[in-house]
């Protein structure tokens, strides 16, 4: 069993490095057919000739289609991959400094949102048809349907403008700015490493409506699917055995259904936190958020192709690697699937 | 009968069971005045698909879903008025002194425990046992349903037994905390002709060695005949007829000659096998 075990996992693995490379085929792909010359990217429409026919023969791009592709793939294995036209920094550097900006929001809602979550789901499969389970149903609704733009902004407009109890956008107040040594990339994290709390707090209440409004879009989606497979599982035989026994409701929930439950929404939290670290493009906008989805979206209104694509590969490969995590996650939680 | 009653007053008393179901386009009866008792026997409640059978072995149990409405003159079991017992005596009752088997292992076993720790999990929901305890009485109940590798069930998922196996796992599960009473709801029906006979050897000898009573909950006219000291017969809600197991072929009420007349026999050779026809007259109220 151990062998069969070990032979499902390694070839889990094994799908990884096609699926990157598969990734790498499509970024290549539109890298070329994008009506951008990569020359005149680099050099500016005002170079000399021979300065743009010097580049060109240095980017590679004389040699065969399947020559550039290595040198491409050669060029992302070693962390190569190119420099951005708008900042002029290595495409590797840009992602690494804004990637923890939305690592650290993602996170936090993902987190928040699965717990509140969780929590609604199965407080309203539990007492199905109640006002509870109606208030839930009404709340996930709105949640999921209203658009975030509209979400962060209200919010900005109650508690920045009217209430004050909490700052505008961006990632810290003007006085931290740079006061603080970056060490993880994460504002929090960095403040309380270095022990400056009052810089701490004002991260902390910088994060607070960006995650709330990507948290709650997510809460409602995951209570949503609590909730529905939570009374699938609730109507199960087991349930009636577990009853039968004499078990006492809160253990026939969560030992007993809920463990049934958990097995599918791993899946349906690890693809919602992909969805959120692939950067929230419309919240990071409007807070102002230098994360992944602002870089993306911004290097793409500037035709910026390294960013572009280097960013892709990025949110390619975290998608990748969140689904090997929940496909894990999977096998070890449900003895069926080893 | 396997062992005394006690001192003329049955374990347990059922008069006059209603099970109302009511839903968006009306009201299901369910169960329409059911009265029978039990004491330290086997009772076999026998009828078709929908007959309420399920539905009265649940009531006992208050196993019923919220919706369902419940009345009766009397239900009953031991002391224990099952009408206004609170959720706490209920509690009592389901696992410690009611058994519930179910119909089929492959669904009614929770897919991610392990049987060890689904039948330690019954002991200590009315025992005081340790941990370590439990494991080893779970142990011992494996083998006291004739499980040859106990080990290994122990710690085997549902998905890994067999029909058979699985529903000796529910058996031992059920016996844990010693009930008095064992409630098998088609204890057989999803299992091979071949461990049937089996599993219902395993019940019966349980079920006389530890003096249960046992309510048998069946289709199967001829299995509950042989297996039950006495057998009620339902149909759409109602007792029918209730009569020693023994004089079945001397009943006389004409639902249960139907069901009788349809079954093949291997010593009387018959040209068509007769089908039951139902007379609208037995759907009228009884009292």
């Amino acid at each position: 069993m151990l062998r069969a075990r070990l032979g499902a996992l390694a070839a889990t693995a094994a799908s990884i490095p096609i699926t990157l490379l598969g990734l790498a085929v499509v970024t290549f792909f539109i890298g070329r057919v994008v009506p951008i010359d990569p020359v005149l990217a680099v050099v500016g429409d005002r170079a000399p000739a021979d300065v743009v026919a010097r580049t060109r023969l240095e980017l590679g791009l004389d040699q065969p289609l399947y020559a550039q592709f290595w040198r491409y793939l050669t060029d992302i294995v070693t962390g190569n991959l190119g420099r951005s036209v708008m900042t002029s920094n290595p495409v590797w550097e840009d992602i690494a400094r804004y990637f923890p900006a939305t690592f650290e929001l993602a996170t936090l809602a993902i987190i928040v949102a699965s717990i509140i979550g969780i929590g609604l789901g199965v407080l309203a499969a539990t007492r199905q048809g109640s006002w509870v389970d109606q208030a839930v149903r009404v709340f996930c609704l709105a949640g999921h349907s209203l658009p975030v733009f509209v979400l962060a902004l209200v919010s900005l407009l109650v508690f920045y403008a009217w209430l004050g109890w909490l700052p505008g956008p961006g990632r810290q107040g003007i006085v931290y700015q740079d006061m603080v040594e970056t060490r993880t990339g994460l504002m929090t994290v960095d403040a309380a490493l270095a022990g400056d709390w009052p810089a701490f707090w004002d991260a902390v209440a910088h994060l607070i409506q960006p995650a709330g409004v990507l948290c709650l879009f997510s809460l409602a989606y995951i209570a949503r699917m609590t909730r529905a497979f939570m009374l699938a599982e609730l109507r199960a035989e087991y349930v009636t055995t577990a009853r039968a026994k004499g078990l006492s409701w809160s253990r026939i929930v969560w030992r007993h259904a809920f463990r049934n439950t958990a097995v599918p929404l791993v899946t349906v939290i690890f693809l919602t936190y992909a969805g959120l670290l692939e950067g929230a493009v419309l919240t990071e906008t409007i807070f102002a958020w230098p994360g992944l989805g602002q870089y993306l979206t911004v290097s793409l209104l500037n035709a910026d192709m390294n960013a572009v694509l280097g960013a892709t590969l990025v949110v390619g490969l975290i998608y990748v690697v969140l689904n090997l995590l929940a496909d894990l996650l999977y096998r070890l939680m449900d003895p069926r699937t080893r | 009968m396997s062992a005394p009653l006690l001192a003329g007053e049955p374990l347990v008393a059922v008069r006059n069971l209603h099970v109302d179901f009511p839903s968006a386009t009306g009201v299901t009866q369910a169960v329409r005045g059911v009265s029978f008792a039990i004491g330290r026997e086997k009772l076999g409640i026998v009828g078709e698909s929908g007959s309420g059978k399920s539905v009265t072995g649940r009531a006992l149990m208050g196993l019923l879903p919220g919706s369902a409405r419940v009345r009766a003159d009397v239900l009953r079991f031991g002391t224990t008025d099952i009408l206004h017992a609170s959720e706490r005596e209920m509690r009592g009752l389901r696992g410690g002194r009611i058994g519930l088997i179910l119909q089929d292992p492959k669904y009614s076993l929770n897919p991610v425990m392990t049987a060890g720790a689904q039948i330690a999990e019954a002991l200590r929901a009315h025992t005081r046992l340790g941990r370590r305890e439990a494991r080893d009485a779970a142990l011992a109940l494996l083998e006291s349903v004739q499980i040859r590798d106990p080990r290994r069930v122990h710690d085997a998922y549902p998905h890994e037994l067999s029909g058979g196996m699985g529903q000796r796992v529910m058996i031992a599960m059920m016996l844990a905390p010693n009930p008095e009473l064992l409630i098998a709801d088609e204890p057989t029906s999803a299992l091979d002709a071949s461990v049937q006979a089996e599993i219902l050897r395993l019940i019966e000898e349980l079920v006389d060695s530890r003096g249960m009573a046992l309510m048998l909950i069946s289709h199967d006219l001829p299995l509950v005949s042989r297996f039950c000291d006495r057998v009620a017969v339902m149909y759409a809600g109602q007792v029918m007829e209730e009569l020693p197991a023994a004089d079945l072929h001397r009943a006389t009420h004409a639902y249960t000659r139907g069901l009788l007349e349809c079954l093949p026999s291997l010593t009387q050779k018959r040209e068509r096998l007769a089908t039951l026809k139902r007379d609208p007259a037995w759907l009228a109220p009884r009292t």
